[in-house]
């Protein structure tokens, strides 16, 4: 009964000084907002990167041609090629292993009645979208026996078909990709972004086969820039990396001490790291915001503190009249928790609108999440009882006739 | 109202009270007994400085005794916690200030609710308790008032229907009308003497003014801490 009224009499005290109780919320107010904002920039990230990652495909392993130098794993773009499509076989025959596929990648320009556009160009086998977890939005992917044929088929990504097609369905079209005509027998569904932050979905595969011949004009033939793989498990991925080093340097005739002529890397374990940094740069974020809503929180208890030293005589005369300490107690700290949860709702509608307008003029992906937000309430709560009880308890321990007779 | 009982309403042998001070301790009060029947009416004289205020705090249960003991209704006030004081305070005791000591920002009418509030009660029920209080003490009217737009004797209405309130059994006024002229004072005695005649209110009033002392039966005038005369007229002053 009289905690309800003294959410009242708490209401009156801060309504009859509005600007002093807006000053005192503004700590909290842009607290709350800083921390509504950075997580929903920090999980927007999180968000972006998880869906990359799960675009990708999973455990999975890029092997390039190219020795490993000792900065890091270096391709030697210029070069040839070392790994080839027997290669790929052999690992795709490796117990560990899924699928493997050979890739010939390259860029062009595709020319469809009067259309064009430039793109990425990959050959490669039907294995690529088994380890690329892809699937057909319309048609179907090229078969083995096209890989073995060399035959001029084309499966292109939602941007070319968009670019290209427009409306129209590209089905059983024929487009020019470096003057070559390739029928398009498919279109593969939408990824989105990539880690790196290129568009996925802006790409044409064709038979490895055709891509040296028709396309690149390559002179070596049955030769992979590089080669994906899939393992059959996160668990295996381990023993697959193994696996697949030690065929390489069985089938290229590695002795012991020499460079390797490939790099095996682990692209699934890359991406781990790139989601776990997102996650630390997401935290930090969101520490450094709630460092803003500890000193709004001071913010409140400064002024609280104040605000009992003013109203000395005030709680005298209620004290005088039946208030009990506990009465007092309860007053003043509802009035901090009163300042806090409105300064956290006014920063609640701060952040979200913050966030709606980065994500609107940033183009940032942005996520606020029913967690974050319960999450601002909660610690604005505690923060109103922790830094609002110190006032309170004093307030509430003055005597009776030293408050009375203050002024 | 337990005057038939025998016992009196208040009483205190030797009580004592010292103030620190910087030069060791002021004693405000030098060892005061005597006893208050219930329904009685009583005037503190005294100079300036001769311990009335300090006195009325603590039959008040403002303040603590530094010796001596205080038993209220026959209850030991020294043995009450900080808690059962309040409920006292709020139950059995009204106070009437000379400064008013209303809070300026509520209205009349939430100022007299207030210990109300604190005695538990819902809003809607103080609400009418607190106009019913200030009809009785004329200011039904202004009961939307905040003491700013009240003028002196109208703030010691409220402050006295505040103290009303939640039917004390005995109100102290510590020179009520030291703020008021000659005309508002004579209202705000005659408000009080009519209390104590109709409802049996027991009444402990300070003041210096003799004509203020006169409203009351029972004169009790300290100095220096003691008291140094308690007469009682049976004549009504009035
Ligand atoms: N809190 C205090 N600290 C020190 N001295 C005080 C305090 N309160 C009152 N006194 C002193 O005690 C004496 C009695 O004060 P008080 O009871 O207020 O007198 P009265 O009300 O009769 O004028 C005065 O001399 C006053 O200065
Ligand atoms: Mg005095």
């Amino acid at each position: 009964m009289i905690i309800a009224s003294l959410f009242e009499t708490a209401w009156h005290a801060l309504t009859t000084h509005r600007m002093r109780s807006f000053l005192t919320m503004l700590g909290m107010m842009i607290g709350v907002a800083a921390v509504i904002l950075m997580l929903a920039i920090g999980q927007g990230a999180q968000a972006m990167v998880r869906g990359a990652i799960e675009s990708m495909g999973s455990n999975l392993f890029i092997i390039m041609s190219g020795a490993t130098t000792s900065g890091g794993a270096r391709v030697a773009m210029g070069s040839a090629p070392t790994l080839t499509f027997a290669d790929a076989d052999a690992i795709r025959d490796l117990p560990d292993i899924v699928a493997a596929a050979p890739m010939l990648p390259g860029s062009a320009q595709l020319i469809y009645a009067g259309l064009n556009w430039s793109t990425s160009v990959f050959g490669s086998t039907p294995d690529y979208v088994i380890v690329r977890n892809w699937l057909m939005a319309s048609g179907g992917f090229f078969s083995e026996a096209d890989v073995r044929s060399g035959a001029r088929v084309a499966v292109i990504g939602q941007v070319v078909a968009r670019e290209l097609f427009g409306d129209e369905d590209p089905i059983g079209k024929i487009i020019r990709i470096r003057q070559a005509p390739f029928e398009v027998i498919g279109v593969l569904a939408a990824k989105g972004q990539s880690l790196d932050g290129r568009d996925q979905d802006d790409l044409v595969v064709v038979p490895i086969s055709s891509a040296q011949q028709k396309i690149f004009s390559s002179s070596l033939r049955n030769r992979a820039r590089f080669i994906m793989a899939q393992a059959v498990s996160e668990k295996s991925m381990d023993a697959a990396e193994s696996a697949i080093n030690e065929l390489l340097r069985n089938r290229h005739r590695i002795g012991v001490g020499q460079d390797d002529d490939f790099t095996v890397r682990n692209l699934t374990a890359i991406a781990e790291t790139a989601a776990s940094t997102t996650r630390v740069m997401s935290l930090l974020l969101g520490a450094i915001a709630a460092i803003s809503l500890v000193v709004g929180g001071i913010g409140i208890m400064n002024i609280m503190l104040v605000s009992v030293t003013e109203r000395t005589r005030e709680i005298g005369i209620r004290m005088a009249i039946g208030a009990r300490r506990r009465d007092v107690l309860w007053q003043f700290l509802i009035e901090a928790l009163t300042l806090s949860l409105i300064g956290c709702a006014i920063g609640l509608a701060l952040g979200i609108g913050g966030a709606w307008l980065v994500e609107r003029l940033a183009g940032l992906p942005v996520a606020v999440t029913p967690a974050s937000v319960l999450m601002a309430v909660g610690v604005s709560f505690l923060i109103g009882v922790f830094f609002g009880f110190y006032p309170a308890r004093r307030a509430a321990g003055l005597d009776p006739i030293d408050a009375l007779r203050s002024q | 109202m337990n005057t038939e009982s025998g016992k009196p309403l208040i009483e205190v042998v030797d009580l004592e009270k010292d103030y620190p001070t910087g030069a060791g301790v002021f004693q405000a009060l030098r060892g005061v007994s005597l006893s208050i029947a219930a329904g009685e009416f009583v005037a503190i004289m005294g100079a300036s400085g001769s311990g009335k205020s300090t006195f009325m705090n603590l039959l008040g249960c403002l303040d603590r005794p530094t010796r001596g003991s205080y038993h209220l209704d026959g209850k030991d006030v020294s043995k009450m916690s900080s808690d059962q004081l309040a409920a006292l305070r709020n139950r059995e005791i009204g106070f009437v200030f000379q400064g008013f000591n209303l809070l300026p920002k509520l209205t009349a009418l939430d100022n007299v609710a207030l210990p109300l509030m604190y005695a538990g009660m819902g809003r809607e029920a103080r609400r009418q308790q607190a106009q019913a209080t200030l009809d009785r003490v004329g200011l039904g009217e202004r009961s939307h008032h905040t003491p700013l737009q009240l003028s002196g004797g109208q703030q010691q209405r409220v402050a006295i229907a505040r103290a009303l309130a939640t039917r004390p059994r005995i109100i102290f006024a510590d020179e009520p009308t030291g703020n008021l002229d000659s005309e508002t004072s004579r209202q705000v005695m005659g408000f009080f003497s009519q209390l104590n005649r109709e409802e049996a209110i027991t009444l402990v009033l300070v003041t210096h003014e003799a004509d203020i002392a006169d409203y009351a039966r029972r004169r009790i005038r300290f100095q220096d801490g003691r008291v140094v005369e308690d007469v009682t007229t049976e004549a009504d002053a009035t």
